[in-house]
This record gives C-alpha cells, structure tokens and sequence, in this order.
C-alpha cells in the first residue's frame, strides 16, 4: 500500500550510513515511522529537521511495516526557529510531545493547530498563548480533555476563573473561594473572555494548568517525566515576562 | 547453506573490518584479503599501530579532545591564543577546524548535543569543564562552532545562557550560502538563514 500526505518531522535517526528512520506527525495518519533513503545526504538532512513541515510518501507492503518514506520540503520551520532559544525550545516541544500520541491514529484538529503554532513562533508575543491552546488540545486528542464551560459546583458559566486540579472541571470565583488555595487559577483568555492582550502571568497561569494535567493524566501513568524540551520553553517564557 | 572460505579466525577479521564505517562486508572481504596479502609492509604495521592506539589513547582531561597525552597536545601548544575557546560537538568537528586552519585557538569537546528525544541532557555532556575553563581574563571569547541543526543550535542557546554569568564574549557560526554553493540548489532554510543574516558591500 502506499499513500501521500502532509506532515511535520518529529524525528529522524540515523540508520546505516546514508539512510534515516523518520517520524513524522502526518495529517491523516498520525504519527507515522519510514525509512528514508538517503536520508543523511546533504540534500535530505535540512529536509529532516524537527518542526519541518514536509509532503510526505509513504510505501510499505502491510500498514504496520516501517516502509519506505519520502519527504519533501513544504516549509522550514526550525531555521526559522533557530535565532530564539525560546522558539527552538517551543518547536521542540510540540516535536517531543505529539510523541505521546498513538502511532497511525490521525488527528487532523491537532494536525492543523500544530502547524498554526509553528506558523507563528517569529511572533514572541503571540505564540505562548498558542502554545496552551495547543496542550489543551492535545490533552483533548488523548481523553483528557479540559471542561472549561460551566462550574463543577453550580453549573454556571459566568465569573470561571478556576479550575479544579482532581477533575479538570472549571470552577467559578464564589464556588472555588473557600478553596482557592488548592484550585488552579484558569486564565481569561482559555475561555474567551479577554479583553485585553494576553498577559505573561495569563500564559505563565495556562502552562502550569495544562503541565499539571500532561503530568498527572498523561505522563505519571506512562511513568515518564516532563520532557526537557517543554520545561525548558515554560522557564524560557515566564523569564521573558 | 552458506560455505565458509577461510578460517575462523580470517572470518573474525572480516566481521571486524565490516564494522567499521564506510565498510560492508564486501568491502571488508577486500580489505582483510589485502592486509593478508601485504603481511609485512601493511598488517604487521597496522597491528602494530592499532596496539599502541589501544594502550596510549586518552581522552584530555581539560578539553575532551583524544590524544596520546593529557593535557593533549592543543592544549599544550603556546602559540594558540588562550583567550579564546571552540565549542564543538564531536572530536570530528575539531579535525575538521584543523584540517581548515581557519583557526588557532583551543578548543572544548561536548561529547555531543542535547537531544531531549534521545535522553541526552546536560548531565551527559561536558558542560561543567567548559563553564569552568571559560573565565576572563585568561578567556574572553568562546566560540559554539556546533552543528546549524535543532539540537545544535538547542545546545548552543543552552550554553549562551550557562556562559553568561561569567562575561566572557559567546559567539556562533554565521549561517548562510557555502563557498561554491547555487542558490537555485540551496534548501529554504539556508536560504532564509542567509538572507537574515545579510550584509553590506
């Protein structure tokens, strides 16, 4: 079988002397392994870079097999990155947590919100914020899904600026005040209520809300550890605000 | 069934040769039959050499480069500038500076890149060494001569920033159009890195 597609580079290791295994976050089938002939060339190697948005071929002879893959540049995302620690430490991060989605299962919503983020990492004021929308989505393609609507306690969905740390529910100001101590502080700009320009302790406030739930939800189960990229990215972020 | 043509211990010197980069088994098959063929004036020397390697390599203690003494010989040469260090990932990229001479400063062997894909960190590599070497006013300079990849340029952010206490100047390679290159065959992202990093005639 064999299929054509779009995607982004989420890796690409060495195999051989000339060839690489590439994985790459396609748009209709996931996230996606394939050999790559000459994949250490000169020619294929800027080709090859994490973050790069690339067209993808992909030929094998069973949709399990690694198969043979072919890329092509479509854009080049991470020499874009590479003057700004912190965009090359957020295109990592996208790179290294799309790993925690399944292989071959598509998300195309998460496809295309990955590609917006990365479209905009120039713009330092304006990708962080992306960036939580991004871990919010891709807690909500794994089953972890935030509910930012109403109020666990009273069903409300006015004055939300909680949210509950146990079932990631929104909580509002009157029902979380007894427990604010515990709750975690949900940013304006996650449920559309802002009026302003997103704040560095708005962005600073959405990371340590969607790290708690990737930690607790997604990565204590797998046992694994926040990966570096995305410490790196949240501590690059808050020290610029 | 496959026939063995030699000995095993003929065969031990193939599968060791095949190991070897660049090497197949093919080529590792002609290699081994031309030592054999050339005992004399090439496998006894070879032997001879490859054992002295084994026994006097070190690795320098004060820069990361392999050698046969420590503090290798860079590090050990007068005529270097002292006031300036190059960062670079591999001992390869080190013989490939020397081979340029576009350079005579010291130098400081990572021993690789952060890959947070790979598990490589910090800890895995020779950071502290650097940190401590890279102190004005013996050093005013360090140049991060690493590889224009994500991982590359993810360590040499990571360095710029464990390097900044000290004071001393942290620069990086310029990135751009290579000597002979056409821009009708240059990939986007060299091109684009060129193109920002531009300058007047």
């Amino acid at each position: 079988m064999e299929w054509v597609d779009e995607g982004i580079v989420l890796s690409a290791r060495p195999h051989g002397e000339t060839a690489a295994i590439a994985e790459v976050f396609t748009r209709a089938h996931g996230r996606h392994l394939g050999l790559v002939h000459g994949g250490r060339s000169r020619k294929l190697r800027p080709v090859l870079q994490i973050g790069n948005h690339v067209e993808v071929g992909w030929k094998g002879r069973m949709p399990e097999d690694l198969g043979s893959m072919t890329v092509e540049l479509r854009r080049g995302f991470a020499a874009e990155a590479m003057a700004r620690a912190s965009d090359l430490a957020a295109l990592t991060s996208v790179s290294t947590l799309a790993h925690l989605l399944p292989e071959h299962d598509p998300h195309p919503g998460l496809y295309e919100i990955s590609l917006f983020v990365l479209s905009f990492l120039e713009e330092a004021e304006v990708w962080p914020a992306l960036m939580v929308r991004w871990e919010l989505a891709l807690l909500d393609e794994l089953g972890f899904g935030l509910d930012l609507s109403t109020c666990a306690a009273t069903g409300t969905s006015e004055n939300l600026i909680y949210v509950s740390p146990k079932s990631g529910r929104a909580v509002s100001a009157a029902a979380g005040e007894p427990y604010s101590d515990r709750l975690l502080h949900l940013p304006a700009f996650l449920i559309g209520k802002t009026n302003g320009p997103v704040t560095p302790t708005d962005v600073t406030a959405g990371f340590k809300l969607t790290g708690h739930f990737l930690k607790t939800r997604v990565l204590d189960p797998r046992d694994q550890i926040m990966p570096d990229a995305r410490q790196r990215m949240v501590a690059l972020v808050c020290a610029s605000g | 069934m496959s026939r063995k043509a030699a000995g095993p211990e003929i065969e031990r010197l193939i599968q060791i040769l095949a190991r070897l980069p660049g090497l197949g088994s093919r080529s590792a098959r002609k290699a081994a039959l031309s030592l054999i063929k050339r005992r004399n004036d090439l496998l006894l020397p070879l032997t001879e050499a490859l054992n002295v390697a084994a026994e006097r390599i070190v690795t320098c203690d004060l820069c990361g480069n392999i050698d046969t003494i420590s503090p290798c010989t860079i590090c050990e040469d007068e005529r270097r500038d002292r006031s300036m260090i190059v960062v670079v990932e591999d001992v390869g990229d080190l013989w490939a500076l020397e081979r340029a001479g576009v350079v005579n400063a010291r130098y400081h062997v990572l021993g690789g890149q952060l890959s947070p894909l790979d598990g490589i960190g910090p800890d895995q590599l020779n950071i502290p060494r650097l940190i401590e070497r890279a102190r004005p006013p013996e050093v005013v300079e360090v140049l991060l001569a690493l590889n224009a990849t994500v991982e590359g340029q993810s360590t040499a952010h990571y360095l710029r920033e464990q390097l900044a206490p000290s004071g001393v100047k942290v620069s990086v390679l310029q990135q751009g159009v290579p000597v002979g290159g056409e821009l009708d065959y240059l990939d986007e992202g060299t091109l684009a890195a060129a193109i920002k990093a531009r300058r007047s005639l």
